[in-house]
């Protein structure tokens, strides 16, 4: 019986109102075995996953543990059965200590005190270091999906699904998950690995299954098929990569030097002695994982939060002290990360979108009236410009889906015809084709002789378009070097070897050296 | 002016008194809050159940009953809000305030028929050779049992938060409740109960002043008592035994301008009797000031309207 499939999952459907989510979706998972799902956002990767960890009810279809019939009604039934899950977002609670969120997800936990123990010796055994006294807010990414595992490997699962884990983490850190991951599979435990990066799925996968708009695609051996291939079979059409192009490079236009910014949030990195120079046509990329000082980077040239004058220079210009109207009509526009509530407001229309950031270059306001016909008309421009899938420029932002408000609102930026661009993470949880067009865009604009600045956590989107690199790491940026010929070694150093450079390093950092 | 006339033992024995109904009143909202939810609608909680106590007392001539009708008549409100915020998803500041006034409203109501009545009295327990102790007998043990059982509450509110499992639960909730329903946790569920316990001590803290610290009934006779629990939460940091000493410290102010008053201090009463609420003010002005690890004891999701739609 061992060569049975650990678990079968037999024309699993779920609807939402207006989209059906699962479409009698089959599959199944062997024993030891590490298995891919793959596919763009939207096609129903994350339902499935819920459904396997009793988070959410399928309309239709059964699933089978082991041969016997399996149907969680809520997880804590899937926690007992031996099904573990690791989450992309929102299941550590920052306020509370490493043990505390550990003791939140197990079903019987032990006393705190005899708890402890037990997350040091698994955490010792497994090589993820992990103090168990101290609070999730102060941790970093690594060290966070650390907690994340443990909590899941105390529990001793059959099944271990992981839901695109390495999004955060610095390509060393990616290394020791894999070592993890595959001691795991040789203990006998299998593993439903979701992700859209395909070139660690070859690297890791023994199978995977292939959802396209709620349907199984494809099943394939990942590492029999080249990454175009896969990328072919999730988007159901090929698309065209974006092009590097070799340009001349003109003068310094954006220049920020020695900035300093205490932390905006309580979890915050202040940035310290920020100093990089962007010439006209030139692309600046910078890496780091996340909560290293990217969003006060943003911050601190976007204008929401002003610096000393002269740590900003825009076309020689000291900006530092600037609001972002002053500064947009000086043509340093930008788009942070966060869409819904930061880069565009939730519930207000793609035109009064459009309004907010586009009025004074795109000249939308006539003193002090708003020209709305204006901002209409700019906002269709932009959805026609940039293939924005909507149902028409009077349907609030929220109702796009993630790609294509990103197509949006980084449109509304291009379109104003920047001397200088700052965007953060422009094509997070973006699918291939959409984020294929962004970043075609950000090269065209900089054909045009803009300067531009990609904060990403993507390093091989960064590797793909930009001309320079520099990476933040605690809130301080490492000399930007030319792009051309740096490998992934060397950009992982800099994102995460430098630890023991920053002098107020924090008292987990220690332990990460050892790793 | 006399200052000799306050008896310093007075003071302090009247101070324990002083601090019960927003002890009280405090410690129930601190649960709500811990879970993630704001309930404003204190006051109207603390009125509510001040009248409830109050008739109930008067009509069985049990005090004891009133206080467990105050507990009901509080819960009972606290639940029309559970139900308008965490099912109908309403504005949570919005109607607590609704709350407050539908609260006050209503008491007067009820009250109408029980104005100038002396309520039943309530004894303070005996404690036989406690009480007698020089100094500390006639601060700490010449009180009635419900001065105890809010320092009780106290207490267990600090196990239960810190040291059980299902106070971790409700930790998790109010910090991430996204989290926490991934994770399985019943989010409603736990904050219901908690809005009911929250409404249940307001209610009690509220027939606290009106059976035994006044003791009768006039309309609004709570006079932002409410309020004062609400910022004493926030003066606490969210911790249980903090806001006990900050319940003290309130009390203290309220009784010592009470007694500067009778000892005929050349200030006018009016800002006496702002005083508390000045207090009120600066000190949470003060909290707010120290942005970064303030912000921090605040449960993340405080306020934050949850639906569990994925």
């Amino acid at each position: 019986m061992s060569d049975a499939p650990l678990l079968v999952v037999d024309g699993i459907t779920r609807r939402y109102p207006g989209v059906v989510a699962n479409d009698h979706v089959s599959f199944d998972v062997g024993r030891a075995e590490i298995h891919a799902l793959l596919g763009e956002n939207g096609a129903g990767k994350s339902t499935l996953v819920k459904i396997i960890y009793g988070l959410v009810q399928p309309d239709e279809g059964r699933m089978l543990l082991e041969g016997t019939p399996y149907a969680p009604a809520e997880p804590r039934e899937a926690r007992a059965a031996g099904i573990a899950m690791v989450f992309q977002h929102f299941s550590l609670f920052e306020a509370l200590s490493v043990a505390e969120n550990i003791a939140l997800g197990m079903e019987d936990p032990p006393p705190m005190n005899a708890l402890a123990t037990r997350i040091r010796e698994v955490s010792a055994a497994y090589g993820l270091p992990l103090d168990p006294m101290r609070l999730v807010g102060e941790l970093s990414a690594g060290e966070r999906q650390r907690v994340e595992i443990i909590r899941c490997l105390l529990q001793e699962p059959r099944l271990l699904i992981m839901d695109e884990p390495t999004s955060v983490l610095t390509p060393q850190e990616v290394e020791i998950l894999f070592r993890t991951l595959r001691r795991l599979r040789e203990e006998g435990r299998s593993i439903l690995y979701i992700s859209h990066k395909l070139e660690e799925i070859r690297a890791l996968c023994d199978r995977a299954t292939i959802l396209r708009l709620g349907k199984v695609v494809a099943s394939c051996d990942p590492r029999a098929c080249s990454a175009r291939e896969l990328a072919e079979m999730m988007v159901g059409s090929s698309f065209t990569q974006p092009e590097r192009t070799q340009r001349p490079f003109g003068d310094v236009v954006l220049e920020v030097k020695d900035l300093d910014l205490p932390a905006g949030s309580p979890f915050g990195t202040s940035l310290r002695n920020v100093s990089f120079k962007v010439r006209a046509g030139e692309i600046l990329g910078i890496g780091g994982v996340a909560g290293n000082g990217q969003e006060e980077l943003l911050a601190a040239l976007s204008g929401e939060r002003t610096t000393a004058a002269g740590a900003v220079r825009l076309d020689k210009e000291a900006i530092g002290r600037l609001p972002p109207n002053p500064r947009r009509a000086r043509g340093l526009l930008s788009a942070p990360e966060e869409r819904l509530g930061h880069a565009a407001a939730p519930d207000m229309t793609l035109t009064e979108n459009a309004m907010m950031t586009g009025a004074v270059r795109r000249h939308l306001v006539e003193r002090g009236f708003l020209r709305w016909q204006a901002a209409r008309r700019f906002a269709e421009e932009i959805v026609q410009r940039f293939d924005v899938r909507t149902a028409g420029v009077e349907h609030v932002a929220r109702s796009l889906s993630g790609g294509n408000l990103q197509k949006f609102v980084i449109g509304r930026e291009i379109l104003q015809a920047p001397r200088a661009l700052v965007v953060n993470q422009p094509t997070w949880g973006v699918d291939a084709a959409a984020a294929a067009a962004i970043r075609q865009a950000l090269i065209d604009l900089a054909e045009k002789g803009v300067a531009v600045v990609v904060i990403s956590q993507d390093l091989d989107e960064l590797l793909e378009i930009s001309d320079s690199f520099a990476a933040l790491n605690a809130g301080r940026l490492s000399e930007p070097r030319p792009t051309e010929g740096l490998g992934i070694d060397e950009i992982g150093l800099l994102m995460g070897g430098v630890h023991g450079a920053a002098p107020a390093s924090r008292n987990g950092a220690g332990q990460e050296e050892t790793v | 002016m006399d200052l000799s006339a306050i008896d310093p033992l007075v003071l302090l024995a009247s101070l324990m008194v002083a601090a019960t109904p927003i002890m009280l009143a405090g410690i129930g909202e601190l649960v709500v809050e811990k879970s993630g939810v704001l309930n404003l609608g204190v006051e109207g909680m603390m009125i509510t159940g001040a009248i409830c106590g109050f008739a109930i007392a008067v009509e069985t001539g049990s005090p004891a009953l009133g206080f467990l009708a105050a507990a009901a008549g509080g819960a009972v409100l606290a639940l029309v809000f559970g139900i308008l915020t965490q099912f109908l998803l309403s504005n949570q500041v919005a109607t607590g305030l609704a709350l407050t006034l539908f609260g006050l409203g209503l008491s007067a109501l009820i009250g109408q028929s029980y104005i100038g009545i002396k309520p039943p009295h309530f004894d303070p327990l005996d404690i036989p050779l406690l009480k007698d102790l020089p100094v500390l007998g006639p601060v700490l043990f010449r009180h009635d049992v419900i001065v105890y059982l809010a320092l009780g509450l106290v207490v267990a509110v600090w196990w239960f938060l810190n040291r059980s499992r299902a106070g971790l639960v409700l930790r998790a909730i109010g910090e991430n409740h996204d989290a926490a329903h991934a994770l399985g946790y019943k989010v409603m569920r736990m904050r219901m109960l908690a809005i009911v316990f929250g409404g249940a001590l307001a209610g009690l803290g509220g027939a606290y002043i009106s059976l035994v610290r006044v003791p009768q009934w006039t309309e609004g006779m709570t006079a932002g008592a409410g309020w004062i629990a609400l910022a004493l939460v926030v003066f606490a940091s969210w911790r249980p035994l903090r806001l006990a000493l900050g319940a003290w410290l309130f009390g203290g102010i309220t009784v010592l301008q009470l007694n500067l008053q009778a000892a005929g201090v050349a200030i006018p009463i009016q800002y006496l009797s702002m005083s508390p609420y000045i207090a009120t003010i600066l000190v949470l002005a003060f909290l707010s000031s120290r942005s970064g690890r303030a912000a921090l004891d605040a449960p993340a999701s405080l306020g934050k309207p949850f639906h569990a739609s994925s």
